[in-house]
């Protein structure tokens, strides 16, 4: 996606000491970690999901890493590819003072190992991915829905879930209790596509599937 | 507990005798282990000490908490699905309405975050006044824990003179941007308008007077017995606990770690201010309230800075870049340019290049930041909410095992929770 992206941005500007510690990690990690990017001054780890604790153990205790703080843990949907979620990681050094992010990917059925080990306070983050997401978590001591309602079914976040859900709640006066019933909209729900790009056919944003030709253009290939 | 043991017959541990008045057995032997049943309440949804809608089960043994269950949620919106289908200037507004008690702190993270994938630079005058307007939130919020965090320990009187102090700070919301809390003023590129001289003026005596209101505060709760009582020595976090369970903000700073996002990893103009960052010894709910008390005091500090540069750098509020922000209402009278920009901004909104960005700010909560992922359309793809209270609030189990039921109350004020943003 990124390859596309206009370039007045400082996306693809190199930093050093990014790049050198992205190297020396993917170097000590002995396979576990496949790849690193760093873009808008930000570093991205791309991790095997077998072996994310063994990373996060190694990012936590190296002496040029000590990540102590796990920052956030989120999931991320990407309906297209076939391993359809990215768990992303974000950790944060107080002593050395930068930031990383780990990502690794995985589907509907296969677990990702828990991180809860490494970081006790990954517990609520996985628990918030699996609730929103559905992506398990392997040896989670309390994999519970989090946010979502009492035997809500259904993972919100994921791209194939409709914006409007599919139950909506009310009070029922006679039978004195919410009730829960399939969503009814008054008017159809609209979602305007607004994608005419800004100058043109130019930006018709090659690879975002939003292909676009100017009223008239077939008359110029004639 | 009593009705298991209606059978047996009384005063069982001093009879020596069996029933069929055979052998002796030793008393000891036959006292009955009474069997003590763990008690489970609820705590909230509605209580007026969970600061929102949080419903804990607690699991009590007698008085003490043994197990603490937070049962979040019960302000889930779903705002993260919600942003996926508006556009970036159209989710600005979503960030008022996480931690309603500090908003524009919200809004300073998505734009920064917005402004990192699209390269925009920030006018000088909007730098100093969004950092102007975060210090204002930041006392907003401090001002608004601190107080009921006395009212949950049987004060009442510290939130009638905070909230007295915040009525005035939100008049100062409402003269910038029209609305009291719902601000929705930051915009990538800057803020929405210019404040007027007068309301500089204004906000420039008020900052005067407020330290006296803060000694007052003080002079309330700071050394009071009870207050002192029913904090100093409870919910005592150490460095590594800290570390261990995500903490950010005051919570790491009561505990002794110097970190402040605003200092260590500095954004917008905070490099260029001369502020103190208070600490904690013992990280305890008493060194908590301290620091908080104290950072309010360098927020003024920091307002008055900012004033003070704001009466020199005139200049626009808001980026030049016409495909980012609208053009002003003159120019559309006259500039066909500015009329199309007008139209497209606010019917399409502007592109944000694919590619992903973690934005932070040091909220008056702590470490607020947006996970955003762009994929170069006129939407989000994806953005997580970092909401500080999020891990904060995940650590009550811990924090409370052993503790008196009363104290669950007292350490829950110091986490300081807003629901809003915890379940966005």
């Amino acid at each position: 996606m990124s390859d596309q992206a206009p370039t007045e941005t400082p996306a693809e500007e190199p930093v050093p000491h990014l790049v050198a510690l992205g190297q020396q990690i993917q170097a000590n990690s002995g396979g576990a970690v496949y790849g690193f990017k760093v873009a808008f001054g930000e570093l991205t780890l791309l991790a095997e999901r077998a072996r994310i604790c063994q990373v996060l153990t190694h990012l936590r205790d190296d002496p040029a890493c000590r990540f102590q703080q796990l920052v956030d843990i989120c999931g991320a949907d990407y309906p297209q590819r076939a391993k359809r979620f990215d768990v992303v990681y974000h950790l944060l050094s107080l002593t050395k003072n930068h930031r990383i992010r780990v990502k690794l990917q995985t589907d509907e059925d296969t677990p990702v190992p828990t991180a809860v080990g490494v970081y006790p306070c990954a517990d609520w983050f996985e628990r918030e991915a699996f609730d929103m997401f559905g992506v398990f978590f392997d040896g989670h001591p309390d994999l519970r829905r989090l946010l979502t309602d009492y035997g809500f079914h259904g993972y919100p976040l994921r791209k194939d879930f409709p914006m409007t859900g599919y139950v909506e709640v009310r009070y029922d006066d006679e039978l004195k209790r919410v009730v829960y019933e399939p969503v009814k909209l008054t008017q159809e729900f609209r979602q305007f596509d607004f994608l005419s790009p800004w100058e043109g056919a130019r930006a018709a944003l090659p690879g975002t599937g939003y292909e676009y030709t100017v009223p008239g253009d077939e008359k110029a290939t004639k | 507990m009593a009705d298991d043991h209606a059978d047996l017959p009384p005063k069982l541990a001093e009879r020596t005798v069996d029933e069929d008045g055979g052998a002796l057995i030793a008393p000891e032997a036959v006292t009955p282990e009474t069997p003590v049943r763990k008690f489970n309440i609820n705590f909230g949804p509605q209580h007026p000490a969970a600061h929102g809608v949080l419903r804990l089960v607690l699991e009590l043994d007698g008085e003490v908490v043994e197990r603490v269950d937070p049962h979040i949620g019960l302000l889930h919106r779903g705002t993260e699905k919600l942003m996926e289908a508006r556009t970036y200037l159209q989710n600005t507004p979503y960030f008022d309405r996480l931690d309603y008690v500090a908003p524009m702190n919200q809004e300073h993270a998505w734009c920064l975050a917005i402004e990192k994938l699209l390269g925009v630079d920030v006018p000088r005058r909007a730098q100093l006044i969004r950092v102007l307007y975060c210090e204002i939130g930041r006392i907003l919020n401090h001002l608004l824990n601190v107080t009921t965090q006395a009212m949950d320990v049987g004060a009442l009187t510290p939130p009638l003179w905070g909230f007295e102090e915040r009525e005035k700070l939100m008049v100062f919301y409402d003269r910038a941007c029209g609305a009291r809390l719902h601000a929705n003023y930051f915009r990538p590129g800057g803020v929405r308008q210019d404040l007027p001289e007068a309301l500089l003026a204004d906000i420039d005596a008020w900052a005067v007077a407020f330290p006296k209101v803060l000694d007052d505060i003080e002079g309330l709760i700071t050394g009071n017995r009870i207050f002192k009582q029913r904090n100093v020595d409870v919910g005592v976090v150490t460095k590594q606990e800290a570390l261990d369970w995500g903490f950010s903000g005051v919570m790491v700073r009561g505990s002794g770690i110097a970190w402040d996002l605003r200092r260590n990893q500095p954004y917008e103009c905070y490099s260029e201010l001369d502020f103190d960052i208070p600490l904690g010894k013992n990280g305890d709910c008493y060194d908590r309230y301290l620091c908080r008390m104290e950072e309010m005091r360098q927020s003024t500090k920091i307002i008055h800075q900012c004033i003070a540069k704001l009466a020199e750098a005139k200049g626009p509020v808001l980026t030049e870049d016409g495909k980012v922000a609208p053009p002003r209402r003159a120019e559309m009278k006259r500039s066909m340019e500015a009329l199309i920009h007008h139209f497209k901004l606010f019917t399409e909104g502007f592109h944000v290049p694919a590619g992903e960005v973690y934005a932070y700010v040091e909220a008056p909560k702590g470490e607020f930041g947006v996970y955003l992922v762009a994929d170069g359309t006129n939407k989000p793809y994806r953005a997580k909410i970092r909401a500080p209270g999020f891990p904060h609030l995940q650590a009550m189990d811990w924090m409370n095992r052993g503790h008196m039921l009363a104290d669950v109350s007292a350490i829950l004020g110091s986490l300081d929770i807003v629901f809003g943003e915890i379940d966005r």
